[in-house]
């Protein structure tokens, strides 16, 4: 009999697109795995934000990822049900983002001030002598930022409530 | 449900962000230094996702699908405000708009989020975290380039006063203006309007810049009755011409 627990597990190999050392579950954006049978599932997903280009593509690497477990029966849909922010990401999930040379975002409590973007600890040195360059960058979820210690230019995963 | 009071809403805000994206996005490979063309361009993907996903709730009430919605109306079946779609003009212009529209979008949003037409709470509840960092960007500009040199001071002033009356035109009331704070879908653009004044001001002010005079104050209306600039026209043409030729294909 197919378990939640083990969907959950086989989902762990589908990784964002964007940053290969993290999985889409780490990143929090998989919200509901259901069992309707022993070989049918259902999955809801959550964009981080709303206009994500890669949400259809990751949808499609859920749907691959189960049916090559061998689960016949794959539904993959989003939603704003459990809307997404930067806390969903898990322990593990920030450690993988540091691992590929972005700084993981603070924890926030529910508000976000243009003074928690500055002084961001470089992923590289860990110094906090840093300047935030620009709140836009190479995808939605980054921002730009310069480490005045070890002179590397270095990218953030936002914060975002 | 109110629907026609709520396609109205829907439709006008969905047009607003398709067009300024529409806008933003034509900094793409222009901007005056890389971090600022990235940042236009991030923004028009916002923006246009947000569109998309408010003409996904038109569609769900019966409305055409996203892409025929956008692509191939005419613009004088567009409700945006004429503020959106004039041209870029220079930096200063763009930067002033973006700070006066981004501001106001916030704070709709903002409001949205407790809407009693829960499809739009609960994209409001997302979108009002992402535009955060629009309005970080905006205040950031607004105040740097006006404190920049005397020049760069006076091009700001020169762009607040050109924007000024259009952007009152964002707050054009809608014949279902009573029925929508009634049912507490939206708390109406009245009050939109005086809560974007209270938050844009401190941001003038430590610009160095004042806004006109209250006395000349006269909102360029007519957007949300389909009244538009001669500029709609061609941005309208130029944005849906790949889907027209073949409007059956898949990306």
């Amino acid at each position: 009999m197919l378990t939640e627990k083990e969907v959950w597990e086989k989902l762990e190999v589908v990784k964002d697109p964007e940053i290969p050392t993290l999985s889409m579950v780490d990143m929090g954006i998989i919200t509901k795995v259901e069992i309707m049978d022993d070989q049918s599932v259902a999955i809801e997903m959550t964009p981080t934000f709303v206009g994500c280009p890669a949400i259809k593509m990751m949808e499609q690497m859920v749907y691959d990822c189960l049916k090559e477990a061998g689960i016949e029966k794959v539904s993959v849909s989003t939603n704003l049900d459990i809307p997404w922010n930067s806390n969903k990401i898990t322990e593990r999930g920030l450690l993988c983002l540091k691992k590929h040379g972005l700084a993981p975002p603070p924890k926030h409590e529910g508000e976000i001030t243009q003074e928690l973007l500055e002084h961001v600890a470089c992923p590289f040195c860990g110094s906090k002598n840093t300047e935030t360059k620009s709140p836009f960058g190479p995808t939605l979820c980054r921002s730009l930022h310069y480490c005045h210690h070890c002179l590397q230019a270095f990218e953030q995963f936002k914060p975002v409530v | 449900m109110n629907t026609p009071a709520i396609k109205e809403l829907l439709y006008k805000m969905a047009d607003d962000l398709l067009i300024i994206g529409h806008r933003h996005s034509e900094w793409t490979g222009l901007g005056p230094i890389l971090e600022e063309d990235i940042s236009f361009s991030s923004m028009a993907q916002d923006k246009i996702g947000q569109s998309q996903a408010l003409f996904q709730l038109l569609h769900q009430l019966g409305e055409p699908d996203a892409d025929t919605n956008a692509f191939t109306r005419n613009a004088n079946q567009f409700c945006n405000a004429q503020f959106v779609e004039l041209p870029n003009e220079e930096y200063d212009f763009s930067t002033v708009r973006h700070f006066l529209y981004d501001h106001a979008d916030q704070l709709r949003f903002e409001m949205l989020a407790h809407s009693s037409f829960e499809p739009l709470a609960k994209l409001a509840r997302k979108v009002k975290g992402e535009l955060k960092y629009h309005v970080f960007h905006a205040n950031t500009w607004m105040v740097k380039l006006s404190q920049g040199t005397e020049e760069s001071k006076a091009r700001m002033q020169t762009a607040l006063n050109n924007a000024w009356n259009y952007a009152l035109g964002m707050f054009e009331e809608s014949k279902f203006e009573k029925e929508l704070i009634a049912a507490k879908i939206f708390e109406g653009e009245a009050a939109l309007k005086t809560k974007w004044i209270h938050a844009i001001t401190p941001f003038i002010e430590k610009a160095g810049l004042k806004l006109p005079p209250e006395k000349e104050w006269n909102p360029v209306n007519g957007g949300r009755k389909n009244f538009h600039t001669e500029y709609l026209e061609p941005l309208v043409k130029e944005m849906g011409e790949v889907f027209r030729v073949e409007p059956a294909s898949q990306w």
